[in-house]
């Protein structure tokens, strides 16, 4: 944090997934485990232990048939910009090791494995269930460690991690920006593997504080207001617990952008036209 | 822990925890080698002690 | 086999029959240790914890040890600081409690951490606005000031206190004991109060999070009171157990009494507070956040119940029979309301810990269930033994127990006159 960069653009990245896009096909799981060398177990089918940086959620109306509709959520980590200063996002501000950050220039969260020593308090602290923990090491089918990607480090058993918004292509572009001699990185130039992986073009990234980036123009986030959704179809999860997530969602279903908080009783009604 | 650690940032948050850290363990610190050479003195100088 | 060390007039069970208890004992920690071993090497794989219920039994046991182990820094308290002098006859036996319980609550954090080798981090790299730094600082430095005041009491064994220089130190450290009670005090407010911070903090967590004060919330000083009004329970609960194994009064009636009185107005203080707590965070602080308490205890294991459970059976109750001369002094009433306090307080931990991970925060997601693998009880279960062995060693190497000799002064005449009659058999062989 001390010795945070003086130079150079400030960026605030972020995320729009358009649900009624998502056809739940889980090409961005997979893209995101192959990319970031996300470890896996032989047998997956406890999901409560297995890791997924994105994963999809499969959510209901509660209507009997013939009116129940579904919906697939793919939730990255929400990289939270929190209250304010003094409290950052809920797990930033929990690490007793300062293994997590946000950093100042990107807004990205930060996991640094090495330096986590895997006491969870992070994962006690975030709502989204975003992080996972490292419960075994993590084992490759032989030969598979050669198809692993050299800009990512493996983590080792004990550790927590989580998505990085895929840190490692922003940081290629910039490398690529340093060379051509520009002070900015362009908007296709990092772009997430699961944003790229989607076919259904769901989801949409870039930078927050860049109105000619299309997540800007979709989201329009308010800036007065820890960049709260201007859209009215656009929404975060557990908006009112102030975490202030980076990553919004979008639909026009009415039923979907209530999902995405908790309301008492006669609640919604009152403020569903603030959320649209 | 230290200031020479690159976390170690000088503000308030940090003077008044590492403050009351360093306190409670410097008199901890003193406490205890008041204790050590009281005791050394005593035996040296035969001091008899009353015992508890 | 063992008189040499045993304390002059004590009486004690014999060796072998000593040597057989703690070996029955030493079976169960053996366990604990395999088991701990076992986690150490394999990994927190051999505990049934998962991404949804990262904090665990482990956690719950910490929570849990440092409350009903307050019994020391209060009881240092009242006696160094405001001078109850009576407490005298209890305070060693306070002391031992909380230095088992600290060091046990230790153990289970070098257990907990997924990296055990770089439990340093949290010193080295201290994110001064977690709890957790502020509990692993205090909780070291605490134990630090446990093992001072224990030291004299072990160097009152008699063959330690032969020495000169020990005998020194024994007396020395008597002569500024208040200093370390006081600093012990200190440490105790942040660390029992940062503990209760750990899931007040949690503003995504709406089941434990609370508001407060500064950087404090409600839950800080909760946990401080909590531990300071419940730990002398434990400590009175534990010295019942410990006369009623070895058949002998160990510690008279008033000191008793007078512990457990102090600690039922802390208790029903506490439980107002904690009344109060609960009304403002069920009607103020979760509904602005969506929630009802219906979305908190409604499902499986936590109802509703839990909550009275806690406050009812665990709070009010056994304060107002503490508070009561006739029900205190009633013995078989006070030993029902020291485990209903320390089931009380453990209850309110394990709320604290294991329904926070429960309860679902996003609206479509579901309640968390675990339940601790064999592991994870034998390593908790292992402080249990190694507590038991310790009290043991303590109580028969060393004077714990100041009006143990007050109490029988028969067996005391009877011993000296049996070390009489030695000496008198040994001068007349050499003669």
């Amino acid at each position: 944090m001390k010795q945070e960069q003086k130079h150079g653009k400030t960026y605030k990245f972020g995320m729009a997934i358009d649900l009624d896009k998502c056809t739940g096909c889980g090409s961005c799981m997979v893209a995101c485990m192959s990319e970031n060398n996300v470890p896996f177990k032989v047998d997956e089918s406890n999901k409560k232990d297995s890791i997924s940086w994105m994963k999809v959620f499969k959510l209901t109306n509660g209507k009997s048939f013939p009116d129940t509709e579904i919906c697939y959520l793919p939730r990255p980590c929400m990289h939270c910009s929190g209250k304010d200063s003094h409290n950052p996002s809920p797990c930033v501000s929990v690490c007793p090791a300062t293994a997590t950050d946000t950093d100042p220039t990107t807004g990205i969260v930060s996991q640094i494995y090495t330096r986590c020593f895997g006491c969870r308090y992070c994962m006690a602290a975030c709502p989204y269930h975003a992080r996972y923990f490292n419960w075994w090491d993590p084992k490759w089918p032989e030969g598979m460690e050669k198809y692993l990607s050299p800009d990512v480090s493996p983590r080792m058993r004990g550790v927590v991690e989580k998505c990085s918004f895929c840190f490692h292509r922003y940081q290629e572009a910039k490398d690529k920006a340093y060379v051509e001699d520009r002070d900015e990185i362009n908007e296709e130039e990092y772009q997430t593997s699961c944003t790229q992986a989607c076919p259904a073009g769901a989801i949409t990234f870039g930078d927050l504080n860049n109105p000619s980036h299309a997540i800007h123009q979709l989201v329009k986030p308010d800036p007065h207001h820890y960049g709260k959704p201007r859209n009215p179809k656009a929404f975060r999860l557990l908006e009112r617990l102030e975490t202030n997530p980076k990553v919004y969602y979008i639909s026009e279903k009415e039923w979907v952008r209530k999902s995405g908080d908790n309301y008492l009783e006669g609640e919604w009604e009152k403020v569903k036209n603030h959320h649209g | 822990m230290f200031p020479f650690s690159f976390e170690w940032v000088w503000d308030a948050a940090h003077i008044i925890f590492f403050g009351g850290l360093w306190y409670a363990l410097s008199i901890l610190g003193m406490g205890m080698t008041y204790v050590i050479f009281k005791s050394l003195y005593d035996v040296i100088w035969g001091k008899e002690s009353e015992g508890h | 086999m063992d008189s040499a060390l045993i304390p002059d007039g004590a009486k004690r069970c014999s060796f072998p029959v000593f040597a057989i208890g703690i070996a029955a004992v030493g079976a169960v920690l053996l366990w604990g240790v395999f088991a701990m071993f076992l986690i150490w090497f394999k990994g927190l794989n051999q505990t049934n914890m998962n991404d949804y219920y990262g904090f665990a039994l482990w956690i719950w046991a910490d929570l849990a040890v440092i409350a009903i182990g307050g019994g020391a820094f209060f009881t240092g308290l009242l006696k160094y600081i405001f001078g109850i002098d009576e407490l005298k006859n209890i305070i060693n036996f306070a002391v031992i409690i909380g230095f088992i319980c600290y060091s046990s609550a230790l153990l289970i954090l070098a257990i907990d951490i997924g990296q055990p080798l770089r439990g340093w981090f949290i010193f080295w790299h201290a994110n001064v606005h977690s709890m957790l730094t502020e509990v692993a600082f205090c909780l070291s430095c605490y134990f630090a000031v446990l093992v001072i005041e224990f030291i004299p009491n072990i160097l009152e064994n008699k063959q330690l206190i032969k020495i000169p220089f020990l005998r020194h130190v024994n007396h020395n450290m008597h002569g500024i004991m208040a200093v370390f009670a006081a600093t012990g005090a200190f440490l105790s407010f942040f660390h029992q109060g940062s503990l209760g911070g750990v899931t007040g903090v949690l503003y995504g967590r709406p089941f434990g999070v609370r508001e407060g004060l500064l950087v404090w919330p409600w839950t800080f000083f909760l946990y401080t009171f909590s531990a300071a009004a419940y730990g002398p329970t434990f400590t009175i609960l534990v010295t019942k157990a410990v006369e009623k194994i070895t058949g002998k009064k160990l510690v008279k009636d008033n000191v008793i009494r007078l512990l457990a009185k102090i600690a039922g107005w802390m208790i029903l203080v506490y439980i107002v507070a904690k009344i109060i707590d609960t009304i403002y965070w069920a009607n103020v602080t979760a509904p602005q956040l969506g929630f009802t308490l219906n979305d908190f205890y409604g499902h499986g294991f936590y109802r509703i119940w839990i909550l009275y459970a806690e406050i009812i059976i665990g709070g009010i109750l056994p304060a107002l029979i503490l508070i009561f001369k006739r029900s205190r002094e009633n013995s078989t009433l006070l030993v029902l309301a020291l485990i209903l306090a320390v089931f009380g307080v453990c209850l309110n931990r394990w709320v604290m810990v294991l329904q926070v991970m429960a309860v679902p925060v996003m609206s479509f997601d579901q309640w968390a269930h675990y339940f601790p693998s064999w592991q994870e009880i034998a390593t908790t279960i292992l402080p249990v033994a190694y507590g038991i062995i310790l009290i043991s060693l303590t109580y028969r190497y060393l004077p714990v127990f100041p009006q143990e000799q007050e109490l029988y002064p028969e067996t005391i005449a009877a011993a000296k006159a049996e070390a009489e009659a030695k000496v008198q058999e040994e001068d007349a062989k050499k003669a």
